[in-house]
């Protein structure tokens, strides 16, 4: 067998999901380019035709199509057929292709899409890391999924398909990952063996079991169906396996960890410190990963802090998330895209304000929003730790502090604000830049 | 490829069988029905058809029943071309690659919102078929105007008689340079049998454009679909044609129409009379039409000038 050409070692977010995606003997891939994401389908085109694979008798279609969304439709096309499917994107592309990601949920088609997110365009072009695009896709039925490191987007792409393609799911899912952050740089990534790969990836089937194609027994997919049919039952199916698919994102988590030794929490959510912390900053992706080494230096000051990384956001992990926040009374929530007009402008907070109020005992925590990092602008550690200290002085004072970039009640961490234009309420809050 | 007869057809019980089944819910007289049937016909049930938004996505069933006997998805209006390239590439990955991927498309669906998608498939010589079946307008959003309504079609979205000359998609497709384009119209049924037939065997990308009438968006009673389809290949407003390899060939009655002195007046078409959506229709307007007739089949002189040099 042909030795692999990378199989250890530093490598860029993005090679590191190619790689996945065919270890993880993906039949079909289709592929447009959009930065950052590019270099995924760049790297998919040669791997495609790597000796490593082919010796092995992996054969990948790699189609290559005229926009992102024919990339989508290409992909349920494929998936119709009973082929394990995959492709990337990012941004624009995945608006642009949001009609068939809501198609791949309707039609219960078991795609990866992996997501190199970045800012949304309109007013200015921008590609640098911003959560708003598959925070977009919130509401379409696709399970999501925050990454947080390299090694993490290798992992998520190949334990991906044991969840999509599991009998009580059946849902298409999209990792995201910070562009340029993580797309781009490279850490240190160790592959799984590809044997090895092949024996812990769910089983191919030769077609799905409510989809297929078959001139013996033919089938209409997509029909019509009118309001008094099971139109409103096919969607609420399609809610009760994201509700389904909890349990089978953790198993699917304790079995990698049980093969391979590497875990992300228990694949919902990721708690660090957060077992006896007095604060408590829940977050996702890579700079929910970065609050860990401010949680070092709170706790080496005497600070009681803890963080939560929500790894898995659709389904919501509500009980996961709970169980941390029933241990503490002051909760911070770091938002990395915005929604307009929400509660906070956060959607990570004001689901996590909402699902407070499920028990008596969580009822009267305190959430404290904050959003920040739009469009690739760096949070830093240092500005970490200031949303810590203001946690710890509502905690302490029983009043959030006051700050120039606190507006509406959420705290715009990282906002250009003017030296000499301290916003008041709802003043101007730009200044000069 | 000797012609088939009807006789071949009723004799042959894989012919003889309806893959679309009776009693479906199109209109009477619909010109894609017909279309439908007779190429299902040609095709056989190893068939998986991609059908974007369209009349063909409601007449062929309402949830759950459905009247193809064959595979059938329906798609998302901008869709199908790229889906049927997927299709056929997973069916290919799964051992099933003897299947036949269509896509049914109406003219909404491939000249409008599905050109992008068509254009893609083209390029990438996909081993598909793409079918347009060529009734003029949005049907089944109830009759608004389309870039294939001819000049003059009064629609809901052209209430004043549309602007524009048709739009030539067969002649679009045909400049990607795929291995066969034709044209067929449902009042020659063995014609588009044949084509059909043929396309099924060659590998590559196919496009075939059937023209569809639509009784109740052409504005002519249900049982003159056939005289309909047939007078606008006799008056020359829609030649029939083959494409293969870059060398076209006129086929059924457009054979001996390359002469204008043979084609019926198109007035006969063109006019209040005869189809209620050219009620508007003028002398002016007859004139542009007559001109846009020319240049379509300038396009097919194109074809056919180039052919005689490669003669030589």
């Amino acid at each position: 067998m042909t030795e692999p050409r990378f199989f250890e070692g530093p490598q860029k977010g993005n090679l590191a999901a190619a790689y996945a995606a065919m270890d993880a003997d993906i039949d079909v891939v289709t592929a447009y380019p959009i930065t950052p994401q590019t270099t995924v389908v760049e790297e998919l085109s040669i791997l495609v035709g790597e000796k490593e694979f082919l010796d092995r008798g992996q054969k990948t279609h790699y189609l290559r199509m005229e926009s992102e969304h024919s990339v989508g439709a290409s992909l349920v096309g494929a998936s119709y057929a009973g082929a394990r499917t995959y492709s990337a994107t990012a941004g624009q592309g995945l608006l642009y292709m949001s009609e068939m990601v809501h198609w791949m949920v309707g039609a219960r088609l078991p795609i990866v899409v992996s997501i190199a997110s970045r800012g949304l365009t309109g007013g200015a072009w921008n590609i640098w890391a911003d959560y708003g695009d598959i925070i977009s896709q919130r509401d379409s039925g696709i399970m999501i999924q925050f990454l947080a490191t390299h090694q993490e987007i290798y992992d998520s792409i190949l334990m991906g398909f044991n969840v999509t393609e599991h009998r009580d799911v059946m849902l298409p899912l999209f990792p995201a990952y910070g562009g340029f952050v993580l797309s781009h740089t490279a850490m240190p990534v160790k592959r799984v063996p590809w044997e090895e790969a092949q024996k812990f990836v769910i089983p191919k089937k030769d077609e799905w079991d409510h989809i297929w194609i078959d001139s013996e027994r033919p089938m209409m997919a997509g029909a019509l169906i009118m309001p008094q049919n099971f139109y409103a039952e096919f969607r609420i199916k399609a809610h009760e396996a994201q509700l389904k698919a909890l349990p089978v994102i953790k198993d699917t988590m304790a079995e990698f960890e049980k093969r391979f030794g590497r875990s992300y929490g228990n694949g919902l959510v990721e708690p660090y410190m957060a077992d006896d912390a007095d604060v408590l900053l829940i977050g996702y992706g890579s700079i929910a990963k970065q609050a860990e080494d401010a949680v070092d230096t709170l706790r080496k000051q005497g600070y009681r802090a803890g963080a939560l990384r929500v790894r898995t956001y659709r389904p919501f992990p509500t009980e996961d998330i709970l169980q941390y926040i029933k241990k503490t009374k002051v909760v911070g929530v770091m938002d990395r895209g915005i929604a307009f007009g929400s509660p906070t402008a956060g959607a990570l907070s004001t689901d996590i304000m909402a699902v407070c109020q499920r028990y008596e005992s969580t009822r009267d925590t305190q959430i404290v929003p904050f959003i920040g990092g739009l469009g690739g602008r760096d949070i830093t550690y240092d500005e970490q730790i200031e949303q810590f200290k203001i946690l710890f002085e509502l905690k302490e004072k029983g009043e959030a502090p006051k700050k120039p970039y606190k507006m509406w009640g959420t705290y715009w961490t990282g906002l250009i604000t003017g030296p000499d234009k301290v916003p008041q309420g709802d003043e101007e809050y730009f200044g000069d830049i | 490829m000797a012609k088939t007869k009807i006789k071949d057809i009723i004799l042959n019980p894989d012919t003889k069988r309806e893959y679309f089944s009776p009693g479906n819910a199109t209109c009477q007289g619909c010109g894609l029905d017909l279309a439908l049937r007779w190429a299902m016909k040609a095709l056989g049930p190893k068939t998986a058809t991609v059908s974007p938004a369209s009349c063909a996505n409601v007449v062929t069933g309402l949830w759950p029943k459905s009247a193809p006997q064959w595979p059938w998805f329906n798609m998302a209006f901008a869709a199908s071309a790229a889906a049927a390239s997927g299709m056929k590439h997973g069916l290919v990955a799964k051992g099933k690659g003897d299947y036949n991927v269509i896509v049914w498309a109406g003219d909404g669906g491939t000249a409008d919102i599905g050109i992008q998608g068509l254009s893609g498939a083209a390029e990438r010589n996909e081993d598909i078929i793409y079918v347009m079946y060529d009734n003029e307008s949005y049907m089944n959003t109830g009759i608004q105007a389309s870039s294939s309504a001819p000049r003059g079609t009064v629609t809901t979205t052209t209430p004043y008689g549309k602007d524009q000359k048709k739009k030539n998609i067969p002649m679009i497709v045909a400049a990607h340079n795929v291995p066969y384009v034709a044209t067929c119209s449902v009042s020659d049924p063995m014609d588009l049998y044949d084509k059909f037939k043929k396309a099924k065997d060659i590998k590559g990308f196919r496009f075939i454009q059937i023209l569809t009438p639509c009784p109740p968006g052409w504005r002519h009673e249900a049982q003159y679909t056939i005289r309909q389809s047939a007078l606008a290949v006799d008056t020359g407003i829609f030649p029939l044609f083959e494409i293969e390899n870059g060398i076209l060939t006129l086929s059924g009655k457009s054979k001996r129409l390359h002469d204008p002195t043979k084609r019926k007046p198109i007035q006969e078409y063109y006019s209040k009379k005869n189809q209620g959506r050219f009620k508007l229709i003028n002398d002016g307007l007859l004139e542009e039409l007559e001109k846009d007739v020319k240049e379509w089949w300038s396009w097919i002189d194109r074809h056919l000038v180039y052919q005689e040099h490669l003669e030589l």
